[in-house]
């Protein structure tokens, strides 16, 4: 319905044209300003007398030497030691979609295709986990953690993430499957396949852009965790988010803020592309569960 | 699909939520009900020429001995529930009968931790939940009128905020309202207050969180409204059209009761979501005016040298309460057309 009439310009399109500029603005200013910062000293992007000065690195210039300086990405990566922080985010996501996704695709293709009440009632009980608090768990936790001494490590925290992943990964890979005709690997098994070489042979190859969905918000849960890493990982083992929140403790003292938002800018980094490659399945991985009701 | 198929194929999954999910939320209720063992203490006197001394000391093989035996603690049934960390009781009945008017109740309510937290966290679910349903539409209505080149552009920029780690996006906020930053100095000359702080004053700090949670998942309700309202159908839209219905009247009578269920779903999430409101108090270190249940457990685990593994746990048990009340609305009616499914 590309009428003429669709394109004019009415007040109310104007208006409409207006807040959604003033949303752009809000929603984009933060991480423009904050990027450009982190290249700079911290006179100039936390500067009381002139906000400019963060703009045109006024002290950055008289410090350095130049207008771009790259002493918060060097004292935090190389002094403090974030890529450390890199490395492990890197296993615990990895591992952690790999898994969820591995539990997530059976447990939901078997809730979907199965016909029986108890499959109902995993689902409800999956709906009231996920809308737990995670902390709430964190203290069942830790006694048993310590005692059996597997408390600080990496594939501990892994488990875990997958776990309170889980019901989110389920429901939503059950709706995918529930799109997916009963037919046809139905049919299959007519023809002599039982279950699992159903699943193999027809379901599996295309199964993927559900799964793929489904993977990016478990690369979300795992890479964006606070509580969980925070709570169970040790120093060494630090994620990036918990090592950003030690960071402020320690960094702070120093005057060194601009370590802090260096490490912030480069976990933000790889989220932005993220975004930038996966926003299609994003935008219809959040609106799956809704339209369909 | 026969049981044991389903079991073989749901096992993985089953166990894992059984093992790391339910079985902590025992521990978790267990836990609350006992309370660590009381240090052994040891009192012996010295006595010399100058008179006598007593010492204390702890008896720590004693000590450890006792955690041996019980390593959950001393049984303590629902003790901990009532004390002045959490419901407080005796307390409140005292702050009844001595405050003269509800004000001041509420005010002595406000001392105990529970209360505060609970209060912050209620208002935070039900300021920012309809905020965020009212701008997320506006926004959705706003971006389908624009020109299609703009949209994708439009979304890529929306969705940031909350992809975002929700940590180091309140840090990236915080850092810009610091009363060095650029918003929190623009304000400061505005005003002409050099002292003026967003972080000094309570009823600022919360304003300050709950923009941080609007801003946060705005984006969430954005898309999934955008999303429905690309399926509006568009006959009933030109038949209103045709009867003389302004575009107001357009949304009010075919667009909104079309994205109702919607509706309903976003704010299911959005309750969940905000319930559970912790990171932004850590990014905007906010502790000292605005309190979360989340934040409070985690300051129970983390705070004290011992962790207080049974004022968590009541905690966490208080919490899970105030998510099934949350949830049950929701559940009655997934209950009830699960039965009508059945039945039809």
């Amino acid at each position: 319905m590309n009428t003429k009439i669709e394109n004019k310009l009415t007040p109310v399109r104007i208006i409409a044209f207006i807040f959604v500029a003033l949303w752009l603005i809000v929603a984009m200013f933060p991480f423009i300003w904050t990027l450009w910062g982190s290249f700079k000293v911290q006179a100039d992007f936390f500067s009381k007398a002139d906000w400019s000065n963060a703009i045109f690195g006024f002290h950055t210039e008289k410090q350095t030497g130049s207008f771009f300086t790259m002493g918060g990405y060097y004292g935090s990566w190389i002094e403090e030691e974030f890529w450390r922080a890199v490395i492990n985010t890197s296993i615990v996501v990895f591992f952690t979609v790999l898994i969820s996704l591995t539990f997530g695709t059976l447990g939901g293709y078997a809730l979907a295709r199965s016909t029986y009440r108890y499959a109902f009632w995993i689902l409800m009980a999956g709906l009231i986990f996920r809308a737990m608090p995670h902390m709430t768990l964190i203290s069942g936790y830790l006694q048993p953690f310590f005692a059996w001494n597997v408390w600080g490590i990496l594939p501990t925290t892994i488990i875990v993430l997958v776990a309170i992943n889980q019901p989110f990964t389920l429901w939503m890979l059950h709706s995918f499957f529930l799109n997916i005709p009963k037919d046809l690997d139905e049919s299959a098994m007519c023809d002599g396949c039982n279950r699992f070489q159903a699943f193999r042979y027809v379901i599996i190859p295309i199964m993927w852009p559900g799964v793929i969905t489904t993977g990016l918000f478990s690369f979300l849960l795992a890479y964006n965790d606070f509580t969980v890493t925070s709570m169970l990982l040790s120093d060494e083992n630090e994620t990036m988010i918990p090592a950003i929140a030690s960071f402020l403790g320690t960094v702070q003292e120093e005057g060194k803020v601009m370590y802090a938002v260096a490490a912030v800018v480069s976990a933000t980094a790889p989220l932005f592309f993220f975004v930038l490659f996966f926003q299609r399945q994003i935008v219809s991985g959040l609106t799956a569960g809704a339209v369909k009701g | 699909m026969k049981h044991s198929t389903f079991l073989l194929f749901s096992l993985p999954s089953l166990s894992v939520m059984f093992l790391f999910i339910a079985i902590p939320i025992v521990s978790v209720f267990i836990q609350s009900l006992h309370i660590e063992h009381k240090q052994v203490i040891i009192v012996t006197e010295n006595c010399d020429p100058f008179g006598c001394e007593t010492t204390t000391s702890v008896d720590t093989e004693a000590s450890a001995k006792l955690k041996e035996k019980a390593p959950l603690g001393k049984f303590n049934g629902f003790k901990t529930y009532s004390n002045r960390m959490h419901f407080a009781f005796d307390e409140l009945g005292e702050a009844w009968k001595s405050s003269d008017s509800f004000t001041v109740f509420v005010k002595k309510l406000y001392n105990y931790p529970l209360y505060r937290a609970l209060s912050f966290t209620l208002t935070y679910t039900f300021i920012v939940t309809p905020f965020v349903l009212f701008l997320g539409f506006l926004v959705a209505v706003g971006v389908n009128n624009l020109p299609k080149m703009f949209k994708g552009p439009t979304i890529f920029a929306s969705l940031l905020p909350m992809i975002v780690t929700p940590l180091v996006g309140s840090l990236i906020l915080f850092w810009m309202v610091d009363g060095d930053g650029v918003i929190g100095a623009t304000l400061q000359k505005i005003f002409n207050d050099n002292s003026l702080s967003l972080k000094a004053s309570p009823v600022l700090t919360w304003i300050m969180l709950m923009v941080y949670g609007i801003w946060h998942l705005m984006p969430f309700s954005f898309i999934v409204f955008y999303a429905g309202l690309q399926t509006v159908p568009q006959e009933t839209i030109e038949a209103a059209t045709i009867d003389g219905a302004s575009k107001f009247q357009r949304i009010r009578h075919v667009v909104i009761p079309h994205l109702m269920p919607l509706a309903i779903f976003i704010t299911l999430i959005l309750l969940m979501d905000n319930f559970r409101v912790f990171e932004p108090i850590i990014g905007f270190r906010a502790e000292a005016h605005a309190t979360s249940i989340s934040w409070l457990i985690w300051n129970h685990l983390r705070e004290s040298a011992y962790p207080l593994y049974n004022a968590a746990g009541a905690t966490s048990m208080i919490t899970i309460f105030g998510v099934a009340i949350l949830l049950l609305p929701v559940l009655i009616r997934t209950w009830r057309d699960f039965k009508e499914k059945n039945k039809g």
